[in-house]
């Protein structure tokens, strides 16, 4: 199928969107939060995939090139925004400052019971873009950390860390019950 | 029981959890889990964030008619000639 969609067959690609469109859509979604920006970024996305998948060689699976191009869709979207986020490039910056050793002696409520689902969509939904992306590859959908580095082009090492970050801005925004945009 | 945490410890620890959160290894038999209840605690919250977001944001369909779209659009483009 990819063979002949590569080759310009049409029915090949209606098979190939058919195939992976719930999770670009889902993607896109999760990204943005938004029904219709979601549409438009997921139609944007296959737009790209139908210029561009003659070029695709095969140095991945398909599938983390297609998430690849899509993120690059919704990341386009996000800075033309210009909402408050992290862009990708700085989110794979190494940060220094952030080691939670910070407040080591300080009073540490933990998080007791189970989760919320909806304060922790919340709180997903108000993580820096770059945060937020990592975290649905690797804990939502399920990506590994050397698929998400190479759709990220950074190191494995690099998005563990970075996952690790978001998971603490996470557990932060649910231990003191506010979005982390709120947070000093 | 170490409640309040050791500055020097907690920071070794937390400087390698990116590494071991989803190594595979048994944190219960860390020495400094075992001893330390800030980091037991933060392993804990950690965890369960991550098992709770496989909860979060199920996988949805995208409406019936966006393919529609798609094949407007990609018809659009190669009769203006701006496939590439």
């Amino acid at each position: 199928m990819l063979a002949r969609a590569q080759s310009g067959d049409h029915q090949a690609f209606a098979e190939l969107y058919s195939t992976h469109k719930r999770r670009i859509y889902s993607l896109c979604l999760r990204m943005v939060g938004n029904v219709a920006e979601a549409e438009d970024l997921t139609q944007e996305a296959f737009l790209q995939l139908h210029r561009k998948i003659a070029t695709f060689r095969g140095d991945s699976a398909f599938s983390t090139w297609l998430h690849r191009l899509t993120i690059n869709v919704v990341l386009m979207q996000l800075r033309k925004k210009g909402l408050s986020l992290i862009s990708l490039d700085e989110a794979m910056e190494p940060v220094q400052d952030e080691s939670p050793g910070r407040s080591f002696g300080a009073p540490d409520p933990t998080l007791t019971g189970a989760i919320d689902r909806l304060a922790l969509e919340r709180a997903v939904a108000s993580l820096p873009a770059g945060y937020r992306l990592i975290f649905i590859l690797h804990d939502v959908e399920g990506f590994e950390h050397n698929e998400i580095a190479s759709m990220l082009d950074c190191s494995i090492g690099n998005s563990k860390s970075q996952l690790h970050k978001a998971r603490l801005k996470l557990r932060e925004a649910l231990r003191t019950n506010q979005p982390l945009e709120a947070q000093s | 029981m170490n409640q309040n945490g050791n500055n020097q410890g907690c920071a070794e620890f937390q400087a390698r959890l990116p590494e071991l959160i989803g190594s595979g290894e048994d944190m219960s038999v860390n020495p400094h889990i075992q001893s330390c209840e800030l980091c037991r605690a933060l392993l804990a919250d950690l965890e369960s964030i991550a098992e709770a977001a496989r909860q979060l944001f199920p996988i949805v369909e995208p409406p019936d008619n966006l393919w529609e779209q798609i094949e407007s659009a990609i018809r659009d483009e190669e009769k203006s000639g701006k496939k590439k």
